[in-house]
């Protein structure tokens, strides 16, 4: 194995060695470029970043690291660590001034929505990576709800194949638990797990059948990978487009009630303590999830839980605007909810930060609200609203919301980026003096479909690496190139 | 402080008090106007109004339709069926080629929440809202406010009773915030099924029992719509009449009773109240064109209060 496919290796596990990485990246269908990466992802070739970064504040909360330092990316790994203007630069590397910057470990998001195959014109795999290298994340985890629903084995692989054409952030894939998404009947989950698949999900929709969950869960055993689930009772959400409260009773719209999560929650909670089996509950909304996920953990369940940047900063307040914008699902809900998903997310009962990146069609989104389709893009803006609502007013510490943000790969098995010597440069470079008005230039992502449009934020990503290789750079940003 | 008017009529909440008594005042004049033989004024001569109803409507549409045209202005009537709309074009595309046409306002009724909203940020047109899904019918509101207004002369302190299927009804969001506004105290019963959580945000009192009737000076009854029995809001109408049909048993001798039609004789009223002379059934309807009437001449003809010469 040559140094090229370990650089494109993102993972920082102490337990692993390198040989052994570079083994798994050999060992899947015999692929020697850097673009297929050990443990299921994928993305296309990148030549390995050769960067020295002076004087940036480094701050890794798993590492302890917090203060300024010089950084010297080599060959993609990070090779060393020194004092403030200690480190010379190497012939060929090139200097980038970190006076004021931030550089935090590469966010990795578990829960996008890519739109490939078949959904193109919302997102592809170019333009959504685009967008979440521009968001500092080093890695996403794409979700199955595409046209065709990633349910079979051959789709699965095809749509690696083309990440590793176009992907320019490592993706990995979770494929459905049923066919077509229709709750009936289970998956190869095998071969899907064979072809790469970190986990299995029906994202969108719930499995409301509990013995066919059961099932499924019961299936985990044979084929592993993490089940995560969209919590929702169909018969208590019903046609409901929003919140169910003062809001939408004042609007007049389907409300969607609290319970219809986390009854779901308790429910799923109970039946993977039963079965023994690993889920993982996708963007958490209400209060009374938050509650049932606690209980779930205190009971000994192997349970994990997300929330997204959106829930975590509005409410169904703004849908009071009738801004289509606003209209996610699980819906934006009450403040005692958003500041119960704040206070899961400090102590630890919400174990990470997804944005849930749900690209639309202009079409799609400029109808009435109740006909407009549900989702919120977030990868461009997820850190800087989080530091901009939660951070700066004081309510959640700088280390904590890095930690949450590049925790997601974890839960799919995934190693956690670290700025650490040797590691894969898996890194997220931020000027947080910096403010923007979200949507005024444009977007990365092919949708514009954003909760945060037209609000100005503080907190701009400059420069991402991923997997070893600059994946982003703002184009303002200064840098020289020592001679060689 | 000038009234508070437009430049849309989206919701009650375009209104201030002051604006909503500055419409009534000027129907008032428009209702004189509908008492003579020849019932029209060129207020609004050389303009154009587009009514554009993507649902079923009799009496608003008809309404607004005769308003227009006792106020001269020409007047397109567009409905879902046999239209483009049919056809799949999306509602911005409408907007927009009717836009073509430089009305003075659009008219609208949408099956849809916040459809009168979005039709406002696509046109240079006065938008009014002929009823958006479930959420507001603000001329309905507008008439009833000013058919209460010409019995009672005054709204402040008034008691007013609305009765029946809350959750689904925009005539009950916009009265609601329209008689709140005029002074009135609002409360609201109906099945537990049918009233939505936390409606007391709106300012109303919410109660599912009608024991307490008595104290209210108007009745105002809504629509129960047979499919909410289908998806199983009430088990049957015939035990939502029983409890909650308001019939010559319920309503005390004084009390005045509306309702916004069509009614069903039999479940929501029974027929001796219908037909009583506490109904103001007749006149709510009757009331329609002149505060339509109103509503557009405000929106549309400007600032000074309307002389309308004998």
């Amino acid at each position: 194995m040559t140094d090229e496919a370990m650089t494109g290796d993102p993972r920082t596990d102490d337990a692993m060695s390198d040989d052994r990485m570079s083994d798994d990246a050999m060992s899947d269908g015999g692929m020697t470029d850097d673009a297929r990466l050990a443990g299921g992802l994928s993305r296309r070739a990148a030549p390995p970043a050769q960067l020295l970064i002076r004087g940036a504040h480094l701050l890794d909360p798993r590492t302890g690291l917090d203060g300024p330092h010089d950084l010297l990316v080599r060959d993609g790994r990070i090779a060393e660590l020194g004092a403030p203007g200690s480190l010379p630069a190497p012939a060929g590397v090139e200097v980038l001034d970190g006076e004021g910057l931030h550089v935090f470990p590469g966010f990795v998001d578990g829960h996008v929505h890519l739109r490939t195959p078949g959904q193109e014109y919302k997102e592809d795999l170019d333009s959504g990576t685009a967008a979440a290298a521009a968001g500092g994340f080093c890695a996403v985890v794409a979700m199955p709800n595409t046209d065709p629903v990633l349910d079979q084995a051959s789709t699965l692989r095809a749509l690696h194949e083309r990440a590793r054409a176009q992907a320019r952030v490592p993706v990995g894939f979770l494929a459905a638990i049923t066919r077509a998404l229709e709750g009936r009947e289970l998956t190869e989950m095998a071969a899907l797990a064979d072809a790469g698949a970190l986990g299995f999900t029906d994202d969108g929709r719930p499995v409301a059948c509990a013995g066919l969950l059961r099932r499924a869960l019961q299936y985990q055993r044979l084929c592993g990978g993490v089940i995560a689930l969209h919590e929702e009772d169909p018969s208590l959400s019903r046609d409901g487009v929003m919140h169910e409260g003062a809001v939408s009773a004042r609007l007049g719209m389907a409300g969607i009630p609290s319970v219809s999560e986390s009854t779901m929650i308790a429910r799923d909670a109970a039946l993977a303590r039963y079965e023994d089996a690993r889920v993982h509950f996708l963007h958490l909304s209400a209060a009374e999830s938050v509650e049932a996920l606690e209980a779930a953990r205190r009971a000994g369940a192997a349970v994990s839980g997300e929330v997204t940047p959106h829930h975590l900063t509005l409410t169904d307040e703004c849908v009071r605007s009738l801004d289509s914008r606003f209209k996610v699902n699980p819906p934006l809900r009450a403040e005692r909810d958003r500041r119960a998903l704040i206070d899961g997310l400090r102590s630890g009962v919400i174990d990470c930060i997804a944005t849930d990146h749900a690209p639309h069609a202009r079409h799609e989104k400029e109808v009435p609200f109740e006909e407009a389709a549900m989702g919120s893009t977030g990868l461009e803006t997820a850190f800087a609203a989080l530091y901009s609502e939660l951070v700066r007013p004081g309510i959640l510490e700088l280390a904590l919301v890095v930690e949450r943000l590049s925790a997601g790969g974890a839960i799919y098995g995934l190693p956690t980026p670290r700025i650490a010597p040797d590691a894969p440069a898996n890194l997220a470079v931020v000027d947080l003096r910096r403010s923007f008005e979200v949507g005024a230039d444009g977007y990365v992502s092919r949708a514009e479909n954003c909760a945060f449009h037209g609000r100005r934020l503080h907190g701009r990503v400059v420069l991402t690496l991923a997997a070893g290789a600059v994946a982003f750079r703002e184009r303002v940003l200064m840098a020289a190139v020592a001679p060689r | 402080m000038s009234p508070r008017i437009g430049p849309h009529l989206l919701s009650i909440d375009d209104l201030d008090r002051a604006g909503i008594e500055r419409i009534l005042d000027t129907a008032e004049s428009f209702a004189e106007v509908s008492g003579r033989e020849i019932k029209k004024v060129p207020a609004l001569r050389g303009r154009t109004i587009v009514n554009l109803f993507y649902e079923a409507s009799t009496r608003t549409s008809s309404s607004f339709e005769l308003a227009a045209k006792r106020l001269s202005a020409d007047v397109v009537s567009i409905r879902s069926a046999g239209s483009s709309v049919e056809k799949g074009e999306s509602l911005k595309d409408t907007v927009h080629t009717l836009s073509a046409y430089d009305p003075a306002a659009i008219v609208i009724r949408s099956p849809h929440a916040g459809a009168a909203g979005l039709v406002a940020r696509w046109t240079a047109a006065a938008v009014i809202n002929a009823g958006d899904g479930k959420h507001e019918h603000p001329t309905q509101a507008l008439l009833d406010t000013f058919t209460l207004r010409r019995r009672l002369g005054r709204l402040d302190g008034v008691s007013i009773w609305i009765v029946g299927d809350v959750l689904h009804s925009r005539v009950a969001r916009s009265n609601i915030l329209a008689f709140r506004r005029m002074g009135a105290a609002v409360t609201v019963c109906g099945p537990p099924t049918l009233i939505p959580r936390e409606i007391e945000a709106l300012g109303a009192t919410a109660t599912t029992s009608l024991r307490r009737l008595g104290q209210a000076d108007v009745v105002y009854v809504l629509r129960m719509q047979h499919e909410r029995m289908r998806d199983a809001y009430v088990p049957s109408l015939r035990e939502y009449a029983e409890r909650y049909q308001i019939n010559s048993a319920r309503l005390a001798p004084g009390q005045l009773l509306m309702h916004p039609g069509p009614v069903n004789r039999g479940v929501e009223l029974s027929a001796e109240v219908i037909d009583s002379p506490q109904a103001l059934i007749g006149a709510q309807v009757k009331a329609g064109v002149a505060v339509r009437m109103a509503v557009l001449y405000e929106l549309l003809a400007g600032s000074p209060p309307l002389a309308v010469a004998a």
